[in-house]
């Protein structure tokens, strides 16, 4: 090679212009991907931000017979359009739950119709030029507003966009990862302490190992079929249970918590067996009082990240009926239930405008949550992690 | 009584019992030895007392619960748990005669330790096979209606007819109910190839660069703000796919001329395409990082720049990892549901235009299982077929993907 230094140094130009290109591309694949993110969490804050206040009217509410019969009756002429029929559907209830209200006329906020709600927030609405008056005047007059929406958390899920909340959804997926992580945690540990200290290296070891492996890859729709064919179709669990969905769950996070606790476990240096050996020890005691209690922080964490991930399953949920309509929460484990995704779901496929903010709000909780739980899984292994 | 209630009351019996034979055992163990030798450490003849009255107290319950839950014989609930805790107790009775010094106990806890440990290990097998079996069982029962080759080539998906057999209106004129597959594995690939043209480039560059470029700063920052587009839940990618993505693609094929549906299959398989990202840059990180430093520093002392010693070193040695990352990564496009529930149409269509309206195998199967149909009818039945294609082509792809890791690992050991 005899190239004259011009035309070296004009291929070294070349090249470095290479350099530079590629490692731009790289750095735009990566911004890329973070710009998503950034668009993803604004347009959900923006889409959802508005269903977290709510419109109240200030009204008289008159308690009596006439009014437990016909809930309309209860408050004046001037507002029985405005305010919240489901609300109002609520009063009968309320004197049962309290008889002194009886008889009695009380001066209160009260939720207001959706069509207020989106009239106050500015968006598209439905009220005539005469009732948007009357909004108008109550707004001077201080008897309406925009407040926090308690609604949004203290109910379950209703036709009403006004009356609806999470609070059903919630109660049903505590319900859940309770049966998903009672199945999961013990029996998934309990497996990968086999595989890992007792386990010899057989056929059957090794096949047991294959088939986790591949059970992590199997697409979550597939263990609904499961969940149907086996808990409801042939041990007879209620359909749309909290039990049915975190059975599915569980099979479906088990994979999960093996691998990460077998890490944990692999992570324990082999001389605190030999060193616990040496003092006669038998295996189990070994496990049992050296190796678990150094890789519980691994295998904690483990299993909060798996627990995120079965709270964010939907479809294999769908799959075992998890998607009913639930105005109350369950109070056991058999009961219909539905859980935050599935209510996500649901709403999402709701005509009414009101449900797409809904929708919205109950994704930015459920990120919440989820964002909570894997940053606590994170924090615990950095805080308790130990390099040997 | 409720289930839990009944499983309450008899963790409520079996928790004092359980006490009670620990110390019981503990106890006798100390008084039999006297100031003797014991064969081991008086805990494990607690815990020997413990088995005795687990196992059988567990075996009648469990047992019972099974013949109730199959249909086969039925206790009334106060005498399955009388039956229960007495087994337990007789149990106990029986174990706690055999205690005397000279008994191995720790070597009876600790099989019996192992022998749990096991069960529990064969928990995943029994999972495999209660999926293979609970679609298989039922994909039968599909095929025998509808041929299997009809189901694998036909390109005609319209089972909505098929209820009205059931109904007992099959009349000549109403149409018969077909179930070619081939349109729903048509939107499916497609689908999955739109989402795998946006994660390979982006996840496989990103894992470039913050292996070989990033600072160890941006590096620290970077992987965990991936990492939260893995743990975003799929229906909430498919709501922002649905109602913020479709509407963008619509709006911008009109503004180029073109007609998009507000179904169409790009707006999931873009936004598939991002939730996949992270899946295919860890996986790709992990193997790029495995490659030996020897095999860099070679490259640059023969004067390659970095991005050279990336494409003519780098990814070639990392290649069956990258590929394995792919094949998973398709796995995964494929069997993914909710954002194509949410954003895919349900009109099962044989078109190459991304633009169209198009429907997907998992689509399908929650439409027919989630509908009001009778659990025998073809088209609830057709769900199990589909379940069952979907299992075989992920199973066949993760194994592919595994063999390929397994290689590459031995390669660089």
């Amino acid at each position: 090679m005899t190239g004259s230094g011009f035309e070296t140094s004009k291929r070294t130009q070349r090249r470095y212009r290479a350099e530079k290109r590629f490692k731009a591309l790289c750095i735009a694949a990566l911004t890329l991907a973070v710009v998503f993110l950034a668009i993803f969490f604004g347009d959900m804050i923006r889409k959802g931000y508005s269903a977290f206040a709510q419109a109240k009217i200030q009204t008289e509410v008159t308690y009596n017979e006439r009014s437990v019969e016909i809930p309309l009756a209860a408050v004046g002429e001037d507002v029985r359009k405005l305010v919240s029929r489901g609300w109002l559907r609520l009063i009968p209830k309320q004197v049962e739950a309290n008889p002194e209200l009886m008889g009695r006329t009380i001066t209160r906020w009260i939720v207001a119709d959706v069509q207020v709600d989106q009239y106050l927030k500015g968006k598209h609405h439905q009220l005539d030029a005469e009732q948007q008056a009357v909004v108008d005047r109550l707004v001077e007059e201080g008897r309406a507003e925009l407040g926090f929406n308690w609604t949004f958390f203290t109910h379950g899920d209703s036709k009403m966009p006004e009356m609806a909340g999470i609070k059903s959804a919630v109660v049903g997926s505590l319900y859940t990862l309770m049966v998903t992580m009672l199945v999961a945690f013990p029996i998934g540990v309990m497996t990968a302490v086999y595989l890992e200290e007792f386990a010899s290296d057989n056929h059957l070891t090794r096949l047991i190992e294959v088939n986790i492996n591949n059970l992590a890859a199997v697409p979550s729709i597939l263990y609904g079929l499961l969940g149907l064919a086996v808990f409801i179709n042939f041990f007879g669990v209620p359909r749309s249970s909290a039990l049915a969905g975190g059975l599915t769950l569980a099979l479906m996070t088990l994979p999960l918590i093996i691998i990460s606790t077998r890490a944990a476990l692999r992570a324990v240096p082999d001389s605190i067996r030999e060193g616990a050996f040496g003092v006669g020890a038998s295996r189990l005691q070994v496990v049992a009082h050296h190796v678990l209690p150094l890789s519980l922080p691994g295998i904690l964490t483990g299993s909060i990240i798996g627990l995120a991930q079965a709270m964010g399953e939907t479809a294999p949920l769908l799959i075992v009926g998890m998607m009913a309509f639930i105005p109350d929460y369950p109070t056991g484990v058999t009961d219909a239930a539905t859980v935050l995704p599935a209510q996500i779901f649901t709403w999402a496929n709701e005509p009414a405008r009101a449900f797409a903010a809904l929708t919205a709000a109950g994704i930015l909780v459920l990120l919440a949550v989820l964002l909570t739980l894997n940053a606590t899984g994170v924090i615990l292994r950095k805080r308790y992690e130990r390099r040997w | 009584m409720a289930t839990g209630q009944v499983a309450f009351y008899f963790f409520a019996g079996l928790l004092p019992l359980v006490l009670v034979a620990f110390f019981t055992g503990r106890r006798r163990a100390l008084a039999t030895a006297g100031d003797g030798h014991l064969h081991s450490r008086p805990g494990y003849y607690g815990w020997y007392a413990v088995v005795w009255l687990a196992v059988p107290g567990l075996a009648v319950a469990f047992g019972t619960a099974l013949l109730h839950l199959m249909g086969l014989a039925s206790l009334p609930v106060p005498m399955a748990l009388t039956a229960s805790l007495a087994a337990a107790a007789g149990g106990l009775w029986l174990g706690l005669r055999t205690v005397h010094p000279d008994l191995r106990a720790r070597n009876i806890v600790e099989s019996t330790v192992r022998w749990l440990l096991l069960a529990a290990a064969l928990v995943s097998i029994l999972t495999t096979l209660g999926i293979v079996l609970s679609i298989l069982f039922e994909a039968v029962r599909f095929f025998q209606i509808v041929p299997l080759w009809q189901f694998l080539s036909g390109t005609t998906w319209s089972p909505d007819t098929a209820f009205l057999g059931g109904a007992g209106r099959s009349g000549e004129n109403v149409a018969q109910a077909e179930f070619g597959s081939v349109p729903l594995f048509a939107g499916t690939f497609m689908i999955t190839a739109i989402a795998m043209l946006v994660a390979l480039p982006v996840g496989l560059l990103s894992a470039i660069y913050m292996s070989e470029y990033a600072s160890s700063k941006v590096r620290g920052a970077a992987k965990p703000t991936l990492e939260v587009l893995a743990g975003i839940p799929t229906v909430v990618y498919g709501f922002f796919a649905a109602i913020t993505v479709s509407p963008w693609v619509v709006t911008i094929a009109e503004g180029i001329g073109l007609e998009a549906s507000y179904s169409n299959a790009l707006a999931p398989g873009l936004v598939m395409g991002i939730m996949i990202i992270p899946f295919v840059s860890s996986l790709s990180d992990d193997v790029i990082s495995a490659i030996p430093h020897s095999m860099r520093e070679g490259s640059f002392a023969l004067g390659a720049t970095p991005s050279e010693t990336i494409k003519k070193v780098l990814v070639p040695a990392a290649l069956p990892g990258i590929v394995s990352a792919f094949i998973l990564a398709v796995s995964r496009a494929m069997g993914e549901t909710m954002i194509v529930v949410m954003a895919a149409g349900l009109r099962p269509n044989l078109t190459a235009n991304p633009l169209e309206d198009m429907t997907t195998v998992t689509v399908r199967i929650v439409d027919a299982l989630t509908g009001d149909q009778e659990f025998d009818s073809p088209e609830t039945l057709s769900a199990f077929g589909l379940g069952l294609m979907l299992f075989l082509v992920t199973l066949v792809l993760n194994i592919i993907s595994l063999t390929v890791v397994r290689r590459f690992h031995q390669q660089y050991e």
